[in-house]
Order: structure tokens, then sequence, then C-alpha cells
């Protein structure tokens, strides 16, 4: 008693099939092989276990298809009578069993390589914030803080007139700065958390890891083509959880040698800069770029934050007020609310400047000037009495 | 006692049985009939599948497009945090314990639940706590945004509302468990004689396994909120690594939980087309026994694969490997079920009423979602898959054209027992092929974007994303809206329609379909007789 809405309903279901199958982008279809071994043997794994879910979907449906067409009652089928059989029973037990025990051989061996931590050519700390990660390359002494490229948080702000075409698929995948590695390093990862739970995962490298607060993981890749992979957080880790990004950029050994130089002067020249004395307008421009990627997020554009969720900086008591409470609350944050510290994020400038910024910036008229060497002796002073953690920025081996 | 004192009725109210319920609306708040009851319990999940429908939506509309269109991302996790508790707790829990409430005394023949009076409380908890959950929307500190999962330390950053969010887990707690224990004791102490365990029907058996699921779990899950809560609130450190806690506790905690629950959102659907598929089939159910011990299987190995949730947290090696080859097991009883299902159709005479597509739409659909949790049980593989849009097109397809299907097929199916009337039988065949497709636009394309790189829980994407989630959110939008057509063809039933029979369908057999139609507000006062004709097996 096959009805017309049945027939009907069909056909439509072919019909619709059609365009999708015709118009979409069949690039973005499958896992990535990758750029490891690893990925590449999981790619296969992967590719093994669908097809043997394609063989068993396809049999599965095939009989019971055939039976919905040859065994209705419209056709005039007289329904059998049997309805057990303990051999059947078995058979269909031993059999997916085999299948499966055929299956969980390749993948053991392959988890069993994922998890050999040992022999690694060199070590990066990798630690998730609210909402950007930083590395800490241990042996080379050179660490810094990477989130989303400025541009890009600024075309994903809710209202934002942005053209996104013009980021194609990078969109939301590009960061200030990338971490970049040598190829042919077996690379171990440690990763870790300063507030919530993230996840460093990586597609190409095959590697996703959560970084859990208080506790260090282990992980590792050993990447065969220079190239940049892309990759995101995983694990869901608050508000901007889907704006913190990950960009590992393989160079070959001579280029991450000239790289690695390069970074380790940068450091020496930042120190410097926070001891000479700044302009009051320097400090406001600096600041103002600083603000766009650090707190507009919550405290919005405007600094008019959201009511009842991120209080505002215009007019605030703490931005008008005692500029030591000021200091006192970007470098440390407050406890349990989402305002997190900065000491440590930021350097001694650009704290400075973005302080001076919110202390001149929307209505805020106090006209004061915040100078980096003046916040690093806070800070220092600070860190003395209160016998936290060392230094992260101006320790690091510069010599 | 309860089953005494029905005893005792029976020989009181013996000849004049066919007394109705109370009038008015305090009928409802008053009733300890299962039936009514029921009904409750029925209504109020359909009601909360729009709420959450509506999440969905909201969900779906912002990711139609890259960039931020409509919400706050905040709001956007509120969103799919909410989506899932409302969609696990409120629509498919409480809609299996209405059909339970209202098939199990019919199918085995008995008078009443064992408990009528922790019935009525059971339910009446259910619509304060999802108030109560509801309402932390319309707080200054919002929703709950960590996710459904809750792990800290995210989920301490909530502000007050936290409060009422695990007040609130814990009355929908209570709810299952009091509603457990009650099917349960009605199981084991109101079958009449002849009507042994293994001559059960299907569905009373699944409901058996699935109550004892919840009794062992939801006290872990409400051990787990009220760590949570005493850590955001009374500064303990059960989870946080600064006063000796672990982080990764929780999750082992609540995946003890939160696996078996899994489990518990899918054995009453295998129980409810258990029943289905041999009544439009004409033959009998393939392998009862097999059946039995497959779902028993199933539920014993959901306490042993829980960590595979967790393959990303930095477990041992061993564990890995433990948890990789437990769950790999799961599909050998799974498969079982579905080969016998294919089996009751083989050489049957089959017709394609309403509930028969649905049935038919739930062996095939949940079976792919099967097979991509094969997929995901292969550890290194899993990693890549892990918290991606592949696992939430897995999940999804256990879970809509699954669990939902189910609900959907035992609605139609018996819904003339309940009302008397049939349902529209053309307007249920549109239900289920506009359904059908566009569930499947809506969960298909999110295998493609899952391994393509997407990860869940994101409020925008890039560019190479856009294509199909476009394609999902037209599916979703199809989808939703074609469900305001269950409602209408519901509400035409209720209000009448043509006349069903008390047998309502050709091949049914099971008491349920010995009594009239609509069953009348007593039934099996008297304990039925057991024979050939009124077993389903």
């Amino acid at each position: 008693m096959r009805s017309d809405v049945s027939r009907w309903m069909l056909l439509a279901v072919f019909l619709l099939a059609l365009p999708f199958g015709a118009s979409a982008d069949w690039g973005a279809l499958n896992m990535p092989v990758g750029v490891t071994e690893i990925s590449k043997e999981v790619y296969t794994l992967h590719m093994r276990i669908f097809y043997i879910c394609c063989i068993i979907g396809a049999l599965v449906f095939a009989v019971m298809i055939y039976s919905m067409f040859a065994h209705r009652k419209s056709k005039g089928a007289v329904a059998a009578d049997f309805h057990e059989s303990t051999a059947v029973e078995i058979v269909w037990t031993i059999v997916p069993l085999i299948i499966l025990i055929a299956m969980s051989i390749p993948a053991a061996k392959v988890l069993v390589k994922m998890e050999d931590f040992s022999d690694s050519d060199m070590t990066i700390g990798v630690t998730g914030y609210q909402w950007r990660w930083h590395y800490s390359y241990l042996d080379e002494g050179i660490e810094f803080y990477s989130q989303l490229d400025r541009e890009h948080n600024a075309a994903r702000q809710q209202g934002a007139e942005v053209d996104l075409e013009q980021f194609g698929e990078i969109y939301l995948r590009e960061v200030d700065n990338p971490l970049v590695v040598p190829v042919g390093k077996k690379i171990r990862f440690l990763h870790t958390a300063a507030d919530v739970i993230h996840s460093w995962w990586v597609p190409d490298l095959s590697v996703k890891k959560d970084a859990i607060p208080g506790f260090i993981n282990e992980n590792w890749a050993k990447i065969e083509e220079p190239g940049t992979y892309r990759g995101k957080c995983a694990e869901l880790c608050g508000r901007d959880h889907g704006f913190m990004p990950i960009v590992v950029i393989a160079l070959e050994q001579a280029d991450y040698d000239e790289w690695v130089l390069d970074q380790q002067n940068k450091v020496a020249a930042a120190t410097i800069d926070a001891d000479r004395a700044w302009e009051h307008q320097e400090l406001v421009a600096t600041g103002e770029a600083v603000y766009q990627s650090n707190c507009m997020s919550c405290h919005q554009k405007e600094g008019q934050g959201i009511p009842g969720m991120f209080p505002a900086i215009g007019g605030s008591h703490i931005a008008t007020g005692d500029i030591d409470t000021h200091i006192e609350t970007v470098l440390n944050g407050v406890t349990e609310t989402a305002m997190t510290g900065f000491s440590g994020k930021l350097s001694d400038s650009e704290l400075a400047a973005v302080i001076t910024y919110q202390r001149n910036a929307f209505g805020n008229e106090t006209g004061d000037t915040l100078q980096p060497a003046a916040l690093k002796t806070f800070r220092q002073g600070q860190q003395q009495t209160l016998l936290t953690q060392p230094q992260l920025v101006t320790d690091t081996g510069v010599n | 006692m309860s089953y005494s004192d029905n005893t005792h009725g029976d020989t009181h109210h013996g000849d004049h049985d066919d007394h109705g319920p109370a009038p008015g609306l305090m009928r409802w708040v008053t009733t300890t009939n299962h039936k009514d009851i029921g009904t409750l319990y029925l209504w109020f999940s359909l009601l909360m599948f729009f709420i959450g429908g509506a999440m969905a939506l909201i969900i779906r509309a912002e990711l139609g497009a890259p960039g931020i269109q409509f919400v706050d991302p905040m709001f956007f996790n509120s969103m799919t945090t909410m989506h899932a508790i409302v969609m696990i707790f409120g629509v498919v829990m409480p809609a299996f314990v209405g059909l339970a409430n209202w098939m199990i005394p019919m199918m085995i023949g008995a008078p009443d639940m064992a408990l009528p009076r922790l019935n009525n409380w059971s339910f009446w908890i259910m619509p304060f706590a999802f108030t109560i959950m509801l309402s932390t929307l319309f707080m200054d500190s919002g929703g709950p945004a960590g996710g459904w999962t809750l792990y800290p330390p995210l989920v301490l950053q909530m502000g007050d509302s936290f409060a009422y969010v695990i007040f609130a887990i814990h009355f929908m707690g209570i709810s299952s468990v009091m509603g457990s224990i009650n099917i349960v004791a009605t199981i084991f102490n109101m079958r009449p004689p002849g009507m042994t365990l293994m001559h059960m029907p299907m569905f009373v058996w699944t409901w058996l396994i699935t109550a004892f699921l919840l009794v062992a779990t939801i006290p872990v899950f409400a051990g787990a909120v009220t760590m949570l809560l005493t850590d955001r609130f009374f500064d303990t450190s059960f989870f946080s690594a600064a006063g000796g806690g672990d982080p990764v506790m929780f999750q082992h905690i609540f995946w003890f939980f939160g696996h078996p629950e899994v489990y518990i959102l899918i054995l009453p659907a295998f129980g409810i087309v258990s029943s289905i598929i041999p009544t439009f089939a004409r033959k009998p159910l393939f392998g009862y026994d097999s059946m039995v011990y497959a779902t028993a299987s199933i539920a014993f190995l959901s306490f042993i694969v829980w960590a595979h949730h967790m393959f990303t947290t930095g477990m041992p090696l061993a564990a890995e490997l433990f948890f990789m080859f437990s769950t790999m097991m799961i599909s050998v009883p799974t498969g079982v079920k579905v080969f016998n299902w294919v089996s009751t159709m083989w050489r049957g005479s089959m017709s394609f009423e309403t509930p028969m597509l649905f049935a038919i739409g739930f062996v095939i659909m949940f079976t792919i979602g099967g097979l991509s949790g094969l997929m995901l049980a292969i550890t290194p593989a899993d990693i890549q898959y892990h918290d991606t849009y592949f696992v939430v097109a897995h999940f999804h397809y256990v879970l809509v054209p699954g669990a939902i299907y189910s609900l959907m097929a035992a609605t139609y199916y018996w819904i003339p027992k309940w009302t008397g009337n049939m349902y529209d039988e053309t307007l249920g065949k549109w239900h289920f092929w506009i359904s059908t497709i566009f569930v499947n636009v809506l969960f298909f394309p999110m295998h493609f974007v899952g391994l393509a790189g997407m990860p869940r829980r994101i409020p925008d994407y890039s560019l190479q994303f856009a294509d199909w989630n476009f394609v999902a959110t037209i599916g979703a939008f199809g989808f939703g809206f074609s469900q305001l057509l269950f409602v209408y063809i519901i509400v035409k039933c209720v209000k009448g329609g043509e006349k069903a029979t008390g047998e309502v369908w050709e091949g049914a057999r099971g008491l349920e379909w010995t009594v009239d139609s609509p069953a009348p507000y007593h039934t099996f006062e008297t304990a039925p007789v057991i024979n050939e004709s009124t077993l389903t097996r």
C-alpha cells in the first residue's frame, strides 16, 4: 500500500540531493592527511574504518531495502513464521568481533607510537589563557603570547561591516605571533592552562591535547614539510572560545635559527624600550591598539561594557580614580570575575600605554601619563612583596 | 503495599470500574492514575521539545553565515548548553517516562504503577525544575554557558545563577530516580501469573534495564554537581588543582554518569522499535532472547567505557587502550539488535503506516549514527574527531532520527489507544517524509565540516565551512517548522477522527491491544489471563 505521499517524497529526496551535490564545496569534506608520520597513519586508520562502516552499512541497508520492496503486504507477501535461530545469532556476534579485532590491532599500534614522548629534540611549553596561547621555548629562552589577529578580531565583532571574503579560509585562523618551529625535529609540547581547560589542536599535525590548569600534559610532533598549519582551541573555554586560533609555521632549520636570533634581539630591544621616557600622545596611540586587541571584546569599543556582564571603563571609578588601584586591577585582575590579570601577558610598555589610554579616552579626562618605567618599578615592587612568580618578560635569556 | 491496595480496590469497585477521573483542573494536580500521569509527561516533553528546538534555531541562525549576526558569543554558549539540558532532561527522558507510565502497566496486565503517589510527585517536580533552570536565562549573571557537561573550572566562572542550575539538576535527578524506582517496582511486583520475565514485551524489558541504569548513575551525577556547588560557593577544592583537587576527576565522575545516560536515552527507543516492527511486518520479533541479552550487555558495557569521551585529557596509554577496546565491544550487541530488526522484516508481510515509517527511519539513521560511533571508538582517529562537528553529527544522528524518531513512532503507534481516534494517516506520512529530508539536510553536512576541522561550540567559523553550515541551517529551520505539523496531527487526533478499534493494528499483539480504544480509565483491575494470543512472543 504505497501511498502517493511516499512516491512524491522519494522523488523530492532525489531532486533535493542534486543541487547539493553539484554546487557545494567538495574540497572541505574530509580529514586532512597532514604533514607528520602520525597524521598520515591516523588518516589511513580513519579511511579504513570509514570504508568498513560503508560496507557494513551498505549490506544492512541493501537487505532492508530489498525486503521493504519484496516483502510488502500490498504485493501479497505472506509472513513467514521463523523468529529465532541460535546459529545465526552466533554468526553475527562472532563476525563483527573478528572485524573489530582486525581493526583494533593497527589502531593500538598507532596509539602506542603517539604516546611515545621519548627522545625529543626540543621542548615548547604551551599555556592556554582566556583567550590566547602562550608559547615558551624552554631551551631558547623565547616566550610570547599568540592571539587572534587584530583585523580578524575587529571583523568578528557583532555589527562589524567588514567583508569577510578578504580573509577567505584563514578567517579567524590568523594570529599576531605564530608559533615557529623547525622541520624534521621531534618537538615535545608541554600543555597547561592558567584559568580554564583549553585544548591545543592542529589537524595537520594530528595533535590535540587538553591544557588543564595545574597539570602538565605531554604531546609531540615531527613535521615533515615546511609550511603554515592552522588550528583552533578545541575545548569550550568561555565567551571567546571560538576566537583563539593556533598558527604553526614550520621552517627549514637554517631559517628557523635565523628566526630564533631575531626573536632574542627583539626581547632585548623591548627591555630598553620600557626604560626610555615616552610622549603622552605616543602612549595613547599605542594604548588604543593594545585596548582593541585585549580589552575590547568585553569592555566594548566605546568603553561602555555590557551591563550586568562587563563593567564600563568610561566614567568608571577605577579608570578615573586612584591610579594605583587602576594599575593593580589591570596587573592582577579581579578574582571571581572574567577580568584576568595582564601582568606578564603584556609588556611594561603596553601596560603603561593601555592604562594611560583608558584614563584619557571614553570621556575620562584625568590627563594622567603613566611611564613604562614607573609601571615597571610598581610591578617589581609589588612582586617582591607578594613573592609571586618570577618576572616573565624581562628575565628571558637575552644574552 | 500498593499492590495489595490495588487488589483491595478491585474487589471494592469490581462492578463499576468504568468510573472516570475527577472533573476539572485538580484532576491533573492530584491524579495518581498512570494514564493521566503518562499524558502529563508526554505533553510536558512536547512543550519542552519546542523550547529546546527554539534554542537550536537560534544556534543555527547564528551559524547560518560567517560573522556574528544575531547573538553575543556568551549567549550563544548559553544556548548550546541549555539546548542540550532541555533536550536530554526535558524532552527525551520525560517522554520515555511518559510512555512507560502509559504502556508498562497495560503491557504487563497491571492495574496501575506500583507507587502511584510517588508517580504523581515525580512528574510534578519536573515543571518546577525546568522553570528554575530556564529562569536563569533572565537573571543578571545569565544561564549556564559552560556546556551541558558542566566542566570545571569553566563552569565555576558562572555568576550566582549557578546555584539555581545545580538546584534544578538535583530536582530533575530526584524525579528520574523516583520514576525509575517506580518502574522497577511495577515490573517486579505487578505482573499477573503467566507473565514471566522472558515473556514481557521488549519495551518493558528495555525500560527495566534503563531504570536500573538511572538508579545507578543519577546519584553519581548528583554527587558531582554537589561538589561543583561547594567548590563554587563554599571554597572547597574538589576540582581545583590549587587546592589539591583535579579538574579531570570531574570529567571521570561526570562521564561515569554520562555514558550510561547516553544509553538511558536510547534503550527505551530500542524497545519501541522492537514493538512496532513486528506489528507491521506481521511477524514475531526475531531473536527475542538475544535482544534481551544484547540490551543487558549494552547496559553493562555502558559502565566501563566512560573515558572514551576523554581521550585528549592525557590519560595513560593503558587506560586509552582499555577504553578503546571496551568501546569497540559495544558495537557487537548493538549490531545484534540491528540484525534482529532486519531479520524481523525479512519475509514478513509489511505495510508502511506512519509508525512503521518512523521505525524504519530509526533503524537506518540510528545505524548511520552507530557506525560513526564505531569510527569514534578508534582512539588515534578520535583525537582528530574529538570536539568537532563530526561528534555533533554523530550524537545528533543517534538522538534525533534515533531517540526522537522512536518517540514519534511511539506516538503514532499508540495514540489511537490513548484517544480512541485514528490520526490522519496522510498527514502522518507527510510529517515523516518532510522530517526525514530535513533532518538529513541538517545533520549530514556536519560530518563534513567536522572532518575538515570545524570545532564544536563556536559561534563563528572560517569561510570554507560556510556552504555546509548554510545547508545545515536550512535543514534546521525545515525540520523545526515541520514539527508544527506533528502538533497539528496530535491535536486533531485528540479532538476526533475515525474511531479506532481495540486492536487498532492488524498485526498488533500484546495485552494493550486487548482493551478498548480509548483505554478505559482503569484497566486490568482483575488480572488478565495470559496465553499464547495475549503475549507478544
